[in-house]
């Protein structure tokens, strides 16, 4: 099961949901994913060895995408 | 999940930082830059030290009646590198604390508990703890270990003798709850180290005591836990570049 989630005013709310990379979950998860990519959002996954890397295509075999807004010098 | 230093997979992938990226003009953030930016900084100290203090030593030298202008000058000696330090620590906000965005009027009690916890879920079970109890999120890095906080970081290198405080943020803030805007800057420090530090800005560099006298109390075990983490070289792994 993958969830994509968006960082917002709420704490996070989830924006997609799919199983495995089949079925409709998955494809309206990966246009609710390239959507949220347009509006500026950054997609992040995070390893179990506390790394994570950005993707520009949502990984159907991860549980979590998380999408954040960009950062900026203070 | 453990916390093991972050490094720079994005950036090898080619999917590093885009906030980093277009920052063309910018030069590359690297252990080297680093370096030389904290001997910039220490020979400003010390030049901020010679300027007030000479002035004053020959003051009392040729008439010891001039101390009051003497001392002044020596205060000025003590107050500016005082005045820098507390300004990059002050920089980094930790969760909770009188600048925090979960002391806003207005803050969404229940919006603020789920960032946390969502926070607490990215770091490790160690982290989560110094989280808690200090507002910092400790990350382990190959520069050196780093404290996220909300509005910035301090890089703790040179085996926990020098802190390097960042202002950083995220670029519009809207309504985020606190523990959100930690995790929008632990993801991005975790997705590419050297891409977050050229992204960043460099408010302070110098000596770790410096920093951590200017620290609210509760803050300063997180800076304790850096130094730990730092001199016990479980980061520092160098970079290329």
């Amino acid at each position: 099961m993958g969830r994509l989630i968006r960082l917002d005013r709420t704490g996070h709310s989830t924006v997609a949901e799919w199983n495995g990379t089949d079925g409709d979950g998955s494809a309206v998860a990966v246009e609710a994913f390239r959507e949220e990519l347009e509006r500026g959002m950054v997609a992040s996954v995070s390893y179990a060895d506390g790394t994570a890397e950005v993707v520009r295509e949502l990984p159907l075999d991860a549980e979590l995408v998380v999408l954040r807004r960009p950062i900026a010098g203070g | 999940m453990d916390a093991a230093p972050a490094t720079a997979r994005g950036a090898a992938a080619g999917g590093g930082l885009a906030e980093a990226s277009r920052l063309h003009w910018r030069e590359d953030a690297s252990e080297r830059t680093l370096r030389r930016d904290g001997r910039r900084w220490t020979a400003w100290t010390a030049w901020i030290g010679g300027v007030f203090v000479v002035p004053g030593a020959l003051l009392i030298a040729i008439e010891p009646l001039t101390f009051p202008a003497a001392a002044i000058c020596f205060a000025h000696a003590w107050a500016v590198p005082w005045i820098q330090a507390r300004r990059g620590a002050r920089q980094v906000v930790p969760i909770g604390s009188e600048r925090s965005a979960a002391r806003r009027a207005g803050a969404d009690g229940g919006a603020e508990g789920v960032a946390l916890g969502l926070l607490g879920d990215l770091v490790g079970h160690a982290e989560r703890d110094l989280l808690r109890t200090s507002g910092l999120a400790l990350q382990r890095g190959e520069l050196g270990a780093w404290l996220v906080g909300e509005q910035g970081a301090i890089l703790v290198r040179s085996r926990g003798r020098r802190a390097d405080c960042w202002c950083v943020r995220v670029a519009e803030t809207g309504e985020l709850p606190a523990g959100d805007r930690v995790a929008h800057l632990l993801l991005a420090l975790r997705e590419d180290e050297l891409g977050f530090a050229k992204v960043a800005n460099l408010g302070f560099s110098g000596a770790t005591w410096r920093v951590r006298r200017q620290l609210p109390g509760r803050a300063r075990p997180a800076l304790d836990a850096a130094r730990r983490a730092a001199r016990e070289n479980r980061c520092g792994v160098n970079h290329s570049g």
